[in-house]
């Protein structure tokens, strides 16, 4: 029976018909291609009005197949599938072409982009006719939520959950939550103790009825899907048994090998081989620093094991494999700071003075190396003026082309603080202020008004190298001041580099094990920039905070109460809708010959012995073909993407060469071959 | 006269470009052809009896209840022959491989017919022929002018020349596989028409070895190992076409450590057996390196029209070496090689 297709083109204002003659591919379907029952093309075909076109045709005309030319699926899909299921048609024998990605919006010419809309809309309507109806399925969720990530973002996740009343497992990779906010001395605008703020959350983590925490862990593996996975994490070796301690500090009061903290301090402070990253920390239980353990770097020492009251210490203890189950994961990883050796011309690393901000925040932090005064590197001479130079490695092609968000803030916060401790004089060197959130601007003009000197330009270098008698000893900040347009030479004692924000070194990696894209950067990718910030193209998986781009501390928490609320809805409905676009294998077909079943990248085959065939395990498969593809016996069948429909989608976007199959040659005729 | 004699049904045998082992194994059904031979008067087999093409034009259309059509179409004598039997014939079964996919001949669309002719009467150890003969259409002699059938750049399978009601696949079918389809013809249980009378699983089905995941660091040839006789041969290196044929052998050749080399065809519903099969194997190699995974298929697979499309190149995608035509000078069969 001949199917009765209905096309719709879709004009998207001017994004498509400015670029496509849309009338033009409307009337061609109607007229020239088979099985065209309705053709027609519409302002906005999203619009209530253009949904009701295509149900009005469905229930009126009795329409077996819809196309709708317009934008990308992704936009769109879900809006034409309920238009068809509304009016009584399977949703899935729907096929969305998209002329506007794929045609207005890439081509020049307008003739040529008309042709290829035609193309593709021949193809959608060839697909369309071979298209089965398919009926979604539903799995449980599962309640529990993962949330990788123990920074501000991801405590705030945790907490929202928590507090919901759903269990969540929190995974941090360092010793302690908190993150970078815990480093900070100060939050801007408001001028808030960071710590004051965040430790509160912490404790409240740690001490959730809801929560498992677990610290110095890193994800593994993540298995199944949205709904259901399966994770696998690593339970780093602390080498203090986790139940035993009580974190009274003796250990590492006690012991006796001291090295640079280069990660909370940030390269200022010293910590001990076994340590708590800061007093604050949570939890309170200390890990062994391997690497710089006397006991394992010459089997001398064990002081901690002696002196600890509770037998906790363990230098026996391996890494451990978690494997939990979860509904929902909420990557909330954060960030890195730039490498400011990247840019030599600014010294860092060869000029003491010159620091990163990092590093500058431990120093003014009140619980910070030198208890919060600002000193030169010497640890005693407070300097007479100090630079701050934003920019460092963002809004530099060479380095990051993206802007940091953060720092112009940052400075300002800086710039305040040296202000309020010291009597220095503090410059700004910026290439534009940027300060558009509630009281930001606010913020920069309280700066203004104490003082703080701002000077509009992208400093060319920092050196040592005198030339003249009142630059002698410092440090000079060159920068051409473009509101003077004059190249100056400023003499200070001290340097901060506003280094940018970068995504995890890992962070790709870290994505991959979650099915999650990232961004040229490495930042990961939300399902819609605008409109679904927080989700990600694989259900299930969320983002928060630093790690979706730079964000200060505000917009981490709502992110991260954001994510939570997502999650909590997906728990709340209880069940988890996954598309019926999956493959199945035909068990009569199957000879049980085992090629597919390491090919899966969801785990959703396994292999029956008994029987001899292999499965797909419907709920873990995410219809990727790949399976498919390999089946040597073709036993394996993609839904939705069968050879019939994608044979017949190719011939129809060939539709003007495509001729049909001529049956005898020529040369048979000619030559008959017996005579009469 | 009895009853049964007035019913019995009318059985043609036709060969064409094919080596005539699916006539040794349709008698391989043993004194079942007599069986054969109550149910049907057998009125055309030119390999085992005489009989004469214009006897067959003088029959009616649709005359023949059943014809068992091997071979395939390589002359514009097959190819007439092959229009005269559908004619003739109320049911065309394209019988073993040849006539199913081209097999072993069909490879010769690698080539063209000045590069066979070349071989064949050139280029062969024992032949002498320094006036470079070749066989011509048609030869002026004293008597007048002698035709022989045009050799064709392109060998077709049976239905890309003529509408086939059923397929038998195999090099040759298995002789028991003949008498299900002939029990099957005679009972009337003939599955829909365009079928594939035969399995619709593969040969693993059939073959006893252990089976593991696959990962396949190196291909072997068959010559570079003695393989062990419990295990998968593919997982012992060996391109085994198991995985991807058509069962109904019974496993023969893993039966006797040898891998399967495809005779049986494409499993049910697939299009194109060597790209099935290609991308089988393309997805166990063990290894995510792009040079080394070039290094695993160019030694272990230095032939892989061969190896993959050995039986089915001519009903394959592929179909032939568009090189070939364009070096030859066949261009009305390639003309006609455009779908």
């Amino acid at each position: 029976m001949a199917e009765k297709v209905g096309v719709y083109v879709c004009h998207c204002g001017s994004n498509i018909a400015g670029k496509v003659d849309v009338e033009d591919v409307a009337k061609w379907a109607g007229e020239k291609v088979k099985d065209v029952a309705v053709s027609r093309d519409y302002k906005f075909m999203c619009s209530s009005l253009g949904q009701k076109l295509v149900e009005d045709d469905i229930r009126e005309q009795g329409l077996t197949r819809v196309v709708v030319a317009a934008c990308s699926p992704h936009l769109h899909e879900k809006t034409f599938r309920r238009a068809c299921s509304n009016a009584g048609l399977n949703p899935y024998l729907m096929e969305m072409t998209n002329i506007r990605e794929h045609c207005s919006w890439v081509h020049k010419d307008r003739a040529a982009a008309t042709e290829k809309a035609r193309s593709l809309v021949s193809a959608s309507i060839e697909r369309v006719k071979f298209q089965e109806p398919l009926e979604p399925m539903f799995v449980d969720v599962n309640r529990a939520t993962l949330v990788i990530g123990g920074g501000i973002a991801g405590l705030q996740a945790t907490l929202e959950l928590a507090d919901a009343g759903y269990p969540v497992y929190l995974v941090e990779r360092q010793p302690s939550i908190g993150g970078h906010m815990a480093q900070f001395d100060k939050t801007f605008p408001t001028l808030d103790c960071s710590a004051c703020i965040l430790t509160p959350k912490m404790s409240e983590v740690g001490q959730h009825e809801n929560v498992t925490l677990l610290t110095y862990a890193e994800l593994e593996e993540v298995s199944g899907s949205v709904g259901n996975f399966k994770v696998r994490i690593r339970q780093k070796a602390r080498h203090v048994v986790f139940d035993d301690c009580t974190g009274c500090g003796i250990c590492v009061e006690k012991c006796p090998r001291k090295v640079l903290d280069t990660e909370f301090e940030a390269g200022m402070g010293n910590r001990k081989a076994i340590y708590m990253p800061f007093p604050q920390a949570v939890p309170r239980v200390p890990v062994i620093d391997t690497e710089s353990c006397i006991w394992f770097e010459r089997q001398k020492c064990r002081a901690c094991e002696k002196l600890c009251p509770t037998n906790a210490i363990d230098f026996d203890q391996e890494d451990e494999m978690i494997e939990i189950e979860v509904g929902n994961i909420i990557m909330a990883t954060g960030w890195d700071a730039f490498d400011t050796r990247k840019i030599p011309q600014y010294g860092y690393g060869r000029l003491a003075n010159v620091y990163t901000s990092l590093e500058f925040e431990r120093l003014c932090n009140a619980a910070g190396p030198t208890n919060g005064k600002i000193v030169l590197r010497d640890g005693k001479t407070e300097p007479k003026s100090v630079a701050i130079v934003h920019c460092v490695g963002s809004r530099d092609e060479r380095h990051n082309p993206y802007c940091s968000g953060i720092c112009c803030m940052a400075s300002l916060k800086l710039g305040h603080l040296v202000l309020e401790k010291t009597d220095a004089e503090v410059y700004s060197f910026y290439i534009d202020m940027r300060t558009n959130q509630k009281n930001y601007e606010e913020f920069y003009q309280r700066l203004l008004g104490e003082g703080m000197r701002f000077v509009r330009g992208k400093v060319a270098e920092v050196t040592d190298a005198a030339r003249k008698p009142s630059e002698q000893g410092k440090l000079i900040v060159q920068c051409e001041d473009t509101l003077v347009g004059r190249q100056q030479r400023f003499p200070v004692d001290m340097v901060i580099l506003m280094g940018a924000i970068e995504p995890q070194v890992d962070a790709r990696e870290m994505g991959l094990k979650c099915g999650i894209s990232c961004s040229m950067e490495g930042w990961y990718t939300e399902r819609h920039p605008k409109l679904d910030p927080v989700a990600t193209m694989t259900d299930g998986i969320f983002v928060a905070g630093a790690c979706q781009g730079p964000k200060d501390i505000p917009a981490s928490v709502a992110q991260g109460a954001a994510a939570a609320a997502r999650v909590a809805g997906m728990i709340t409905k209880g069940k988890v809708m996954i598309e019926p676009i999956v493959a199945s294998i035909d068990e009569e077909g199957c000879s049980g010959c085992r090629i597919c079943n390491n090919l899966c990248p969801y785990n959703a085959i396994e292999y029956d012995a008994e029987a001899k065939v292999s499965r797909v395990i419907t709920a873990l498969c995410k219809g990727c073909g790949t399976c498919v593809s390999a089946c040597p016996a073709g036993a394996i069948r993609g839904a939705h993407f069968s050879d019939r429909q994608i044979f017949a989608e190719i011939q129809g976007a060939l539709w003007d060469a495509w001729q049909p199959r001529g049956g005898a040659s020529e040369e048979a005729e000619a030559v008959p071959v017996s005579a009469p | 006269m009895s009853e049964t004699a007035v019913t019995k049904g009318k059985l043609a045998i036709y060969w064409a470009a094919s080596c005539g082992g699916c006539e040794i194994s349709l008698l391989g059904i043993d004194t079942k052809i007599l069986d054969v031979a109550e149910a049907f008067d057998v009125v055309f087999c030119p390999c085992i009896a005489d009989g004469k093409v214009r006897d067959m034009e003088k029959m009616q259309d649709g005359e023949i209840d059943v014809c068992l059509f091997n071979g395939g179409i390589r002359t514009s004598e097959q190819e007439y022959m092959a229009r005269l039997m559908r004619k003739k014939s109320k049911v065309l079964i394209a019988f073993g491989s040849c006539a199913s996919e081209g097999c072993i001949p069909g490879l010769g669309n690698l080539h063209n017919r000045d590069a066979i002719f070349e071989d064949s009467y050139q280029e062969t150890a024992s032949t002498d022929n320094p006036d470079r003969v070749r066989p011509q259409a048609a030869t002026r002699v004293d008597e007048g002018t002698l035709h022989l059938p045009v050799f064709y750049d392109t060998l077709k399978t049976l239905d890309q020349t003529v509408p086939v009601d059923y397929y038998l696949p195999g090099c040759p079918p298995e002789s028991p596989r003949i008498w299900e389809a002939i029990e099957a013809i005679v009972a009337g249980k003939l599955p829909p028409a365009g079928s594939v009378i035969g399995e619709h699983t593969t040969v693993c089905d059939s073959c006893p070895r252990t089976r593991d995941e696959k990962k396949i660091k190196a291909f072997k040839r068959t010559w570079e190992v003695i393989p062990d006789e419990e295990t998968c041969l593919l997982e012992q290196g060996l391109v085994c076409c198991g995985p991807a044929t058509r069962a109904g052998c019974g496993a023969l050749c893993p039966a006797v450590n040898s891998p399967c080399i495809g005779c049986y065809g494409p499993n049910e519903g697939v299009e194109d057996y060597g790209a099935r099969l290609m991308s089988a194997l393309a997805s166990v190699i063990d290894s995510e390196d792009p040079e080394e995974i070039d290094q695993i298929i160019e030694q272990g697979i230095p032939d892989p029209v061969g190896t993959f499309y050995r039986f089915s190149l001519a009903a394959s995608y592929l179909r032939r070496s568009k090189q070939a035509v364009a070096d030859g000078n066949g261009s009305s069969a390639a003309a006609a090689d455009v779908r």
